[in-house]
């Protein structure tokens, strides 16, 4: 099995304004994220040959490339990828394989997701499993699950484990308060945290992601070329997917505190990028904050920090902005909003920003950051995708050619 | 000659005090509670419940009928007795039938299993009666009426614990009390005369006749398991056949149950077994549209059964209040709720009927390779890969803890607006099941709480009622 790491580079990259966008439909926002990624690579629309097009719910399922196609008139192929939250990921990882097998030049990934022509706000009940047995399944209702027995594995009192990943949502805020696109601009303390309506206990308001609309989208060329295109291209190292074989409801034995699919999804990325140590390596990380329980097992699961100790991490502020590793620099789900389908391209553009140094803030930008990871965690969750991404190529490697 | 071989009950947890009905309305209260269905729940359901508790301790393969009878069935053409045989995992191939339209549909399902076992067409069969009967919001009907099942297993084998001696039958014309087609709530005549000819009338008949036929006085009865509309009523008659009503009447449980339709005279008649010591003789009878009445005389086997089942005495003892009239009245569909998030997926015939095996009889499949217990049924191994190697086990008679939970505020109805979302591990080889829990206080729940599985209506959609189960607290 071949590495992926070095053979792609994004050259262009675009993100709409985060939010509810009553006055845009999907096909404005993609409208939006695509020509700012054309604007951003330098090409014009004509240069596409090929589009890798992520969306979930919205307006339908089984209709294809046909909003891409309209939105943005390409003449061109177009694949529809749907992948539960992991599905912008899901673009990218697709159509890096586009370029990687030579068989395109120039691609876009694209990630839409109209989240709020439902008329509720949430993603509503009873998908996945069928008719019956997950009627009254809800994102919040699973996730909170995966909370109650964190608390309950290593010893923490409800009201000390909602205080710990409180927290999370604190920084998120933060960090979102300076993000021009984000959904949420707010700074919140723990004390709103804590006393914050319930949505599924023990997770209370603040510690769901937004629920909104947005699209992100990615130019994708040969890292051969990628120069041609501008002078700081960013360079794709490695992309990890991956399943657990079973919803975790139905598991047999699971402890719901290691994930297979997180570690799995997150070595097999490592290991294309040469890493061994992320917690020191990595510069900046875009995980899947749906829900503040989420990252912090994230934390765990990716090597971010020990098993059981990520409290030790989160309350020596070692995610923040300023900490070792920054993670969700730009608000993540929490603040930036989660429009399913864009989030995994969302994530990436930050890294990819980042790594330019060219975060919209001088605030907010990160010192030289040379390797960055984005990452997203779906289903009721059972699927992982992890991309990394580097600042330059690795020397070594070429040299060795 | 067959006979009772074993009985069970279903009383709902929920009991509304009825000084919270005499308030809403301004008028008095009849004292006492009465038992509430959940929202969840409906005549198909209860009877289910009644099903598992009567077979406790019997094997399922060995019955070969199912009566079903209800004047408050939840479809109108579509059978549920099928329905109750599949979720208590009986054998296909037997006898189903429904009962209903009178509120002697109780009595006629038993009269029936008997005949059919004594005819030869069956050997077992378990009959289940189960209502749900409205009264109008106000009326005194709303007070007297209240939700329960009774089941009974009826064998030619077995030793049984009562036997059916005699009977004796009584058909009347007349609109006493009624509902049309279209009726929601129970119609009713002028008192006066739908007691004077109706019930007391055809009641007497029946009960004085069969006595006469056997030849016996009223004091020979050591237990009248008699129906009847109101505690009042119920007493006058039986102190006109001839028993007394401190010493040999079964009471009414009006005061902590209300009297539920035609599952009544089988739940007195259950109740009186709970009491009963061998050799004591039991009349029972029913009215509707006529009167049934029965000569059953206890055996000694009758201790034996008392242990392993819950039946009425137990349902009625372990119980939750519900706070409010107003929850009465959302729970039994008279005010509407406001849906909880919107559903993603639809109920689906084929898929119900492919599913059957674990959305009904909630099987799950252990392997037989590595012995790995998983629920659904899969068909590819999820330890050991092996394929389509597997035997179904049942679930649905196990107990189960609490591995984790979620207290969700967004999936439910106005009602009951928080929804235990809950991963339970099966005393059965730490299967794990994702269920939500009913009949509960959330603020209780907590990891390894023991719970069990309940059948119920999941919800509504695409034109069906969905069933599946749920789990909730040991009752």
């Amino acid at each position: 099995m071949e590495s992926i790491k070095d053979k792609v580079a994004i050259v262009g990259m675009g993100c709409t304004k985060f939010g509810e966008r009553w006055n845009s439909g999907l096909d404005d926002l993609a409208i939006e994220a695509a020509y700012e990624a054309y604007e951003d690579a330098g090409i014009s629309p004509k240069d596409i040959q090929a589009c890798w097009f992520g969306t979930v719910t919205a307006p339908a399922t089984g209709i294809g490339g046909t909003h891409a196609a309209n939105s943005l008139k390409l003449r061109i192929p177009i694949t529809r990828v749907e992948n539960w939250c992991i599905t912008g990921h899901e673009a990218l990882r697709n159509a890096c394989f586009g370029i990687a097998s030579g068989m395109y030049d120039v691609v876009l990934a694209l990630g839409v997701e109209k989240l709020k022509d439902t008329g509720f706000p949430g993603l509503g009940t009873g998908r996945g499993m069928g008719p019956v047995l997950e009627a009254r399944r809800t994102s919040p209702g699973s996730f909170s699950l995966i909370a109650t027995r964190y608390f309950y594995t290593y010893n923490l009192s409800p009201e000390e484990g909602k205080k710990t990943i409180g927290k999370i949502a604190v920084k998120n805020h933060n960090n979102g308060s300076m993000s021009p696109k984000a959904h949420f601009r707010n700074k919140i303390t723990l004390e709103q945290v804590m006393n914050a309506p319930i949505i599924a206990w023990p997770l209370g308001l603040f510690d769901c992601c937004g629920n909104s609309d947005g699209a992100a989208a990615a130019i994708l060329v040969p890292a051969s070329q990628a120069k041609k295109f501008r002078a700081d291209p960013v360079y794709i190292k490695g992309l990890g997917q991956s399943f657990d074989p079973l919803l975790p409801h139905a598991r047999p034995n699971f402890d719901w505190v290691n994930w297979d699919a997180l570690q799995n999804s997150s070595q097999q990325a490592y290991e294309q990028a040469g890493i061994k140590n992320p917690r020191e390596e990595l510069d900046i990380a875009e995980v899947h904050d749906c829900f503040t329980i989420t990252e912090l097992a994230i934390y765990e699961n990716f090597g971010f920090s020990a098993k059981g100790r990520a409290k030790e991490d989160i309350d020596a502020g070692f995610f923040e902005l300023t900490g070792g590793l920054p993670v969700n620099a730009d608000g993540g789900l929490k603040c930036f909003g989660h429009p399913v389908g864009a989030s995994g391209l969302r994530m990436t553009y930050e890294v990819y920003k980042q790594i330019q140094g060219k975060a919209q803030l001088p605030e907010r930008q990160l010192k030289d950051v040379k390797l960055g990871l984005s990452h997203t965690f779906g289903g009721p969750p059972q699927v992982s995708a992890v991309a990394i991404l580097g600042r330059e190529l690795d020397k070594s490697k070429a040299k060795a050619k | 000659m067959s006979g009772i071989i074993s009985y069970g009950a279903y009383v709902p947890i929920w009991r509304l005090n009825r000084d919270f009905i005499g308030a809403a309305w301004g008028r008095a209260s009849f004292g006492g509670e009465r038992s509430v269905a959940n929202n969840d729940e409906d005549t198909v359901t209860m009877a289910v419940e009644a099903v598992l508790d009567c077979l406790a301790g019997f094997d399922r393969d060995s019955v070969d009928g199912l009566y079903f009878a209800s004047t408050t069935p939840p479809f109108k053409e579509k059978q549920c007795a099928s329905m109750v045989a599949a979720a208590a995992d009986l054998r296909p191939d037997i006898i189903t039938a429904d009962f209903g339209n009178s509120l002697r549909a109780g009595t006629s399902a038993f009269r029936a299993a008997l005949d059919a076992i004594n005819g030869g067409s069956a050997e077992n069969i378990i009959v289940v009666a189960s209502d749900c009967r409205l009264g109008y919001p106000r009326s005194d009907y709303e007070q007297h009426f209240g939700d329960a099942a009774v089941a009974l297993l009826i064998s030619k084998k077995g030793k049984p614990i009562a036997n059916v001696k005699a009977s004796n039958t009584i058909s009347n014309e007349m609109y006493d009390v009624w509902r049309l087609d279209k009726d929601t709530f129970v119609q009713s005549w002028e008192d006066r005369f739908i007691m004077e000819h109706g019930y007391t009338e055809n009641m007497t008949k029946t009960i004085t006749g069969l006595l006469k036929k056997l030849n016996l006085t009223p004091a020979a009865i050591a237990r009248a398991a008699l129906y009847g509309p109101n505690a009042r009523t119920q007493q006058q008659l039986a102190r006109q056949v001839g028993f007394d009503p401190k010493t040999q009447l079964q009471d009414l449980l009006a005061a902590n149950l209300g009297v539920c339709g035609c599952a009544h005279a089988l739940i007195l008649l259950v109740s009186a077994l709970e009491e009963a010591k061998g050799g004591d003789n039991l009349l029972m009878a029913s009215y509707g549209d006529g009167s049934d009445a029965f000569l059953i005389e206890v055996t000694a086997e009758v201790d034996k059964v008392k242990a392993g089942r819950r039946g009425i005495k137990g349902f009625l003892a372990s119980k939750l209040p519900l706070p409010t009239y107003e929850r009465y009245l959302s729970y039994r569909g008279i005010l509407e709720p406001q849906p909880g998030e919107a559903f993603r997926l639809f109920p689906s015939a084929s898929v119900s009927w492919r599913e059957r095996n674990w959305s009904l009889r909630f099987h799950g499949s252990k392997c037989r390779s590595c012995g790995l217990v998983t629920f659904p049924i899969q068909r590819i191994c999820y330890q050991c890969q092996s394929k389509d190697d597997f035997e179904e086990v049942r679930l649905s008679d196990k107990k189960a803890k609490i591995f984790t939970f979620s207290l969700d505020n967004l999936a439910g109805r106005s009602d009951d607006p928080v929804i235990p979302q809950i991963v339970i591990e099966s005393d059965l080889e730490k299967a794990r099941i994702y269920s939500i829990m009913t009949d509960c206080d959330p603020k209780l729940i907590k990891i390894d709480m023991p719970v069990e599985m309940t059948f119920r209506r999941i919800y509504e959609g695409g034109g069906m009622y969905n069933y599946f189960w749920k789990c909730r607290p040991v009752r």
